[in-house]
């Protein structure tokens, strides 16, 4: 089966990503496509390039990584949503005159129409909210 | 109520949030104006504090947000006119259906059950 999933709770803050993370994980594991993870909400802040969390803690943006380099799947960020909450690609920094970009990559930063897109496309669309 | 008698669309937004404090209203009414945008049929229900996103006259947020009502103006626009009220909701705020700003059918739990149903899709914010 096709899976995407929608994440709308912020890293460390709300258990929503947390269970995301596992959810994925599980999907993968049972053999099925998890074809796209959409971040809307303050669930953006799982794509921060710069996230520092104690070492004895999971580090969502790396596993959300691994998850895409293991899998295939696409992490797609809300532009709207992130560029509000500082999370800016290269191409965005420079657009807005920002000295650094925060968005880490292979998070991609796309519009709501992907969401929407992934609905159609996908046999299930699980949201993960706070 | 009979299952077939439930409005059917593509997309069924449920806004559970009111309209200031939060941005959660906001984001689910443009997830749902992005799925019109789409050609995709699109209903929202309105619940529990959602309702008073529908309340008339609001201005712009305390805290520098824009609000929705302009927002809400614009969804025939986009061909949203499938708007539903939770009647629970409706009771516990003491509001009627004819006191909000826009025309809402207001829907009793079994109606939502089957509205949950008879959508190909739901996000709820």
């Amino acid at each position: 089966m096709r899976y995407a999933l929608l994440v709308q709770g912020a890293p460390y803050s709300q258990q929503a990503s947390h269970s995301a993370l596992r959810f994925a994980r599980a999907v993968v594991t049972r053999g099925h496509t998890l074809d796209s993870v959409f971040f809307y909400h303050d669930g953006v802040y799982n794509a921060a390039r710069l996230a520092a969390p104690p070492q004895d803690e999971p580090h969502l943006p790396d596993a959300w990584s691994e998850l895409h380099e293991q899998y295939a799947t696409a992490l797609l960020v809300c532009i709207a949503s992130a560029l509000r909450r500082g999370l800016l690609d290269e191409r965005e920094a420079a657009r807005h005159g920002k000295m650094g970009h925060s968005l880490k990559s292979p998070f991609e930063l796309t519009g709501l129409g992907q969401l929407i897109d992934l609905g159609q496309r996908c046999d299930r669309l699980v949201t993960f909210s706070p | 109520m009979d299952r077939h008698a439930a409005p059917r669309g593509d997309l069924l937004v449920i806004l559970r949030h009111p309209p200031h404090g939060t941005s959660w209203l906001r984001d689910g009414l443009d997830a749902a104006l992005v799925a019109a945008a789409f050609g995709q049929t699109v209903s929202l229900l309105f619940q529990g504090d959602g309702l008073l996103a529908l309340l008339d006259g609001q201005g712009r947020g305390a805290l520098g947000q824009k609000g929705t009502a302009a927002t809400l103006e614009m969804l025939s626009l986009y061909d949203i006119d499938a708007l539903f009220a939770d009647t629970e909701a409706l009771a516990r705020l003491e509001l009627r259906a004819d006191e909000l700003m826009l025309p809402v059918v207001p829907v009793d739990t079994t109606r939502i059950a089957a509205m949950l149903a008879s959508h190909r899709q739901v996000l709820v914010f």
